[in-house]
Formats: structure tokens, sequence, C-alpha cells
């Protein structure tokens, strides 16, 4: 079988799972597909999940109300196990990177990190994944009777739901003691869309000047383009935005179709967290600066002058 | 206690790549300590000059150029080194029990791992190595503070920054954020190169690669580079706006 592990917050199932389960469709490896919904309170979860899947198997119970690595890599591991399934499919979100390795381990698998594209050759599995800050491509293979693989958000198409529901089995996972106990949570929210679901982006480095200036013209500028909000690296270890707003390599991923860099000189760091969006658009006073190598549209002019123009130009 | 800290060595990410037989050829270019692993390298120091009684040991795996990237976490204060020699380059999850072999026989308490590897845009190395030696982990740490044997600090899950707490031994895995690494002053580097390097062969480990890489190629989108003077702003807004949406049809 082809193992899915479902991931979900607050009761609601996201964005990944759909993504799962067609990259589990198309892997051209034979079984079922089994998702499995680990959580407290999933019920709602669960009978999504029934809409792309073959089978579901839930854990809704009380100890797992908080996510854990301990705890999640010990659920999937027995399931795998116990259900016999060759291929375990894990979303690359953050909690995702983090207990996957620890499954792998727990069965002897190759961790196949991150992929874009994975399909059976023959008797191996193969995929595609970044590697070198984002700026190789590799093909990664693999003839181990079972693999754990964790799928880069956004790289398959949604599942579309079927109309009747797969069958759902509650299940007894035999779950170690938390270790890590998290003793407080801030969480960062925004009333704008999430960064790494925007399809247009409009990011700021050290080029804005100040906080001032960050407000004024990132946010000027996305407000009037509906668009997420992003921040170099600088930006962030300056105290002028919050990490959740950061983009490269130790911040997020985007790939959107509109990436606006304003005032961003464009380090190796920065641009393998965007090097992938579909048109680049820059704008900064320095005309030698990195980021103009990688731009498709681009301004060279003072950002305090230009983008205060641009919305004007938008609101015409 | 013994603190292990886990030092990489990879392309610096200022030069160009170039492959060569299917592989990323390093011949030529300058490798540095990974920038995630000179975090823990860092933080171990700084736990050590917390008033923790610690003897710091970084373990590299890896060709015999690797012993630079060794001197650099010497340089900085590590007491001593251990290079696993290899040319093969193993997999994470194959890594990972070297890692653990190492740590075990050192009595290491303690496991310091870069959050994510320059060369293999990686993020599991410290989950495998704590699941190894069945130890609890913190990843994406920005804040670290150990005592009595307990570590508390700060790390990024999935959409919020926690604080946490957990008992020794243990695997944190560092970001950026969580330190500012020191220069290695010029008497450092000068002490440093009396430092012990052990040195042992990955065939005494008994692993073997699990992954095969079967094809690499350096991904270059050609980028339009329409770029405007912006000397004349309302010109150049009107420009940029007019290509946005009437050619690259990205905004409205």
């Amino acid at each position: 079988m082809i193992l899915m592990v479902v991931e979900n917050s607050g009761g609601k199932i996201s964005k990944s799972a759909y993504e799962l389960a067609s990259a589990a469709r198309q892997l051209g490896r034979e079984g079922d597909v089994v998702a499995l919904v680990l959580g407290s309170a999933v019920g709602s979860v669960a009978a999504q999940a029934a809409l792309i899947a073959d089978q579901v198997l839930v854990a809704d119970t009380s100890s797992l109300g908080q996510y854990d690595a301990e705890l999640w890599a010990a659920a999937v591991a027995q399931i795998a196990r116990e259900g016999g399934a060759h291929t375990i499919l894990i979303a690359a979100s953050r909690s995702g990177r983090e207990y996957s390795p620890r499954v792998a381990v727990k069965l002897d698998a190759p961790l196949l990190e991150d992929v874009f594209t994975l399909e059976a050759v023959g008797g191996a599995l193969q995929a595609e994944r970044y590697s070198f800050l984002n700026r190789v491509t590799e093909r990664i293979e693999t003839d181990a009777p079972v693999a754990v693989v964790t799928v880069k958000p956004g790289a398959f198409a949604a599942a579309r739901p079927a109309s009747t529901p797969a069958e759902q089995f509650d299940v007894d996972l035999e779950l170690p003691a938390r270790r890590l106990a998290i003793t407080g949570r801030t969480t960062q929210k925004s009333e704008r869309i999430s960064l790494t679901e925007a399809e247009i982006v409009v990011s700021g480095g050290r080029g804005v000047g100040s906080p001032q200036g960050f407000t004024e013209l990132i946010e000027g500028l996305a407000d009037q383009l509906g668009a997420a909000v992003a921040a170099t690296r600088a930006v962030v270890d300056a105290g002028w935005r919050p990490y959740s707003e950061q983009v490269g390599q130790t911040g997020k991923t985007v790939q959107p179709k509109a990436y606006i860099a304003v005032g961003i000189s464009g380090a190796v760091q920065h641009l393998s967290g965007m090097n992938k969006s579909a048109v680049i658009v820059s704008i900064n006073k320095d005309a030698d600066a990195p980021i103009f190598k990688i731009t498709d549209y681009g301004v060279v002019g003072d950002v305090k002058q230009v983008v205060p123009a641009i919305i004007r130009e938008l609101r015409k | 206690m013994r603190v292990l800290t886990i030092v990489r060595q990879v392309p610096d990410s200022e030069e160009s790549l170039k492959i060569t037989d299917g592989r990323v050829d390093h011949s030529g270019r300058k490798l540095v300590l990974d920038t995630m692993d000179e975090y823990g390298v860092e933080e171990a120091l700084r736990l050590r000059e917390s008033g923790v009684q610690a003897e710091i040991i970084a373990l590299a795996v890896g060709p015999p150029q690797v012993e630079e990237a060794l001197r650099t976490a010497l340089a900085m204060g590590a007491d001593r080194a251990v290079l696993v020699e290899t040319e093969i380059a193993l997999d994470v999850i194959s890594l990972s029990s070297v890692v653990a072999q190492i740590a075990a026989s050192e009595q290491a308490e303690l496991i310091l791992c870069g959050g994510q590897q320059a060369d293999w845009d990686s993020h599991a190395l410290g989950a495998a190595i704590a699941e190894r030696l069945d130890w609890p982990q913190a990843t994406w740490t920005s804040a670290l503070t150990l005592k009595d044997h307990r570590i508390t600090g700060v790390h990024d899950a999935d959409d919020a920054s926690e604080s946490f707490e957990m008992p020794l031994p243990a695997v944190v895995t560092t970001q950026q954020g969580l330190n500012e690494p020191r220069y290695p002053t010029l008497p450092n580097i000068m002490r440093s190169r009396k430092k012990e390097i052990r040195r042992e062969q990955l065939e005494t480990f008994g692993v073997t690669a699990k992954l095969r890489v079967v094809g690499v190629e350096i991904q270059v989108k050609e980028r339009l580079k329409k770029i405007v003077d912006g000397k004349d702003v309302a010109e150049a807004a009107e420009m940029l706006v007019n290509w946005l949406r009437e050619e690259a049809r990205v905004i409205a």
C-alpha cells in the first residue's frame, strides 16, 4: 500500500493532503492509497480524507492533540509496518521534514526529501529534487523495498475529491512518552494571504531604508496588488519584520507567478528561496546588483520614488 | 559533558557551480564550513562560556579536504575533531548511522547540527541522528540555554514560534538567528594547528548508501532582463506596469 499522512491543524485538513493524494495516484506503483489521520477531534479531517483515498485510518486521541516528532514518527512507522506499506508520503512542511527522518530510520528505509516529481521506474523509485540552495536539480533513485518520501508543497496539483467516501477505520497506536515539552507558543497571524500560497509576492530588503519605509512601500504595493509580503534575512535580523515573512535559505521557499523584489541586492541565500518564481520583478538603485541577473522586468532607481509611482500607476 | 558539533564542507555560496561526470564538481572551487554548522560550533562555545563544563568535539564525514572545515571549527574554539574519511557521497539516513556510532563511542550528551545542509538542501540529519540514538530533538532552534542537564529554548514550528524544554541527551538543529558566529583570531588559528584530528575510515562503520543520484542538472531559467532606467520615475513606473499587465499578464 501507499501510505499518505494527512496533515491537519485546528481541525482542518491541509492543502498538502490533496497534493499527496495526487502524487500517490501518479506514482505507478500497485496498492491502495491509505490515508492516515493523526490528531484530536479530527472527525471532519478524516471525512475529507475519505474523499481522496481508498481507505482512511484514524487515530483520534487526546494524546495526539499536539504535534510531536517522536509520537508522529512512532505512529507512522507502526502503521506502515502493520500495513506493509512500500511508499510512505509525507508533506515537506516544517513538521513533516522533522519527523520523516525518524520514520525512515525506524523502517531502515531511504528518505527522498522535498521531491517535486515521483515515479516508479521498473522496480525502482525515482524522484527529482533541488539541491545546492535550489540551484541544482538532482534525480535520485532507490530500489529499497520501502521508501519514505517528503513531497514539496505546491509541486503536485490538488486531487479532486470523489463523490463517495472511502471506508474509515480506527487504529490503536503504541505511542512513546513525550520528551520535548512545548511551554509556550507565539503564532504570527496575518490578515494577508499566506506567503507560500500567494500568486504575487512583494518582498523588501534593506534598500527600503527603515521599518516605516517597509510599511509604506512593501505593504503599500502589496495592498494594491492583493499580494503577500516577504522580507530578506537582513530585514528580519534588523527586527523590522517577523521571521515568518523571511524568504531564503533559512526562511520560506516561494514560487509565485510574480515575485517583486524591492531594494534587494540578491544574495544567493535569498535567491535560493525565490529563484523558481515564474516572473521576477526587481527595483533597485544599483544597476550592478546581482538581483538584476535573474530579473525579467526591472527598474533601476530609488525605491522611495519608484514604488509610489508604481502604486499611482496601478490606481489609474 | 561532551558536545558533538557536526561540520560539513560546502561550496562557497557566492561561487558558480559546474557539473562534471554527473556530479557537482568541487575542483578549483572554494569550499567553506557550512554556515548552518557554524551556528552549531558557536553555540557549543557559548554554552561553555555560560558556565557549562564541556568538551567540544567537531565531527565531519567526507573526503580528506574536509579537514579544512574542521580546522575552522578548531580555530573557533572546538577542543578536538574526528574526521571519518570517505569519497562516497552518503545519503543523510546512512550518514546518521556513522554520526550515532561516533556519538556513542564518545559518550556525547548533546549534538548540534545545522538545520539545513547547503549542498543537499536537506533538513533530515539532526532528526535521523536523534532517532538512531533514541534521543529527543529540537529543530530550527533560535535560542538555547542549558541548565541542570535540561535544555530550554525557542524553535520554529509549522506556523508558530515555540518555547520548549527537554532533557539531555538530545539533538539540537541550528538556524540563522541563534547566534553570530565568531571569526577565528590569529592566536587561535595558530593554537588550533596543534589540536588533534582523529581519522577514521568509513568502511569500519558498516553503512551503505540507500540512495543513488542518477542525474544532476544546473537549473538556469533564462530571464528576460528588461530593465528600464528610473530617472523619469513616472515613465519607468508606467512601462513596468504595462509589461506586467500586457506582456507577463501577472496583474489585472
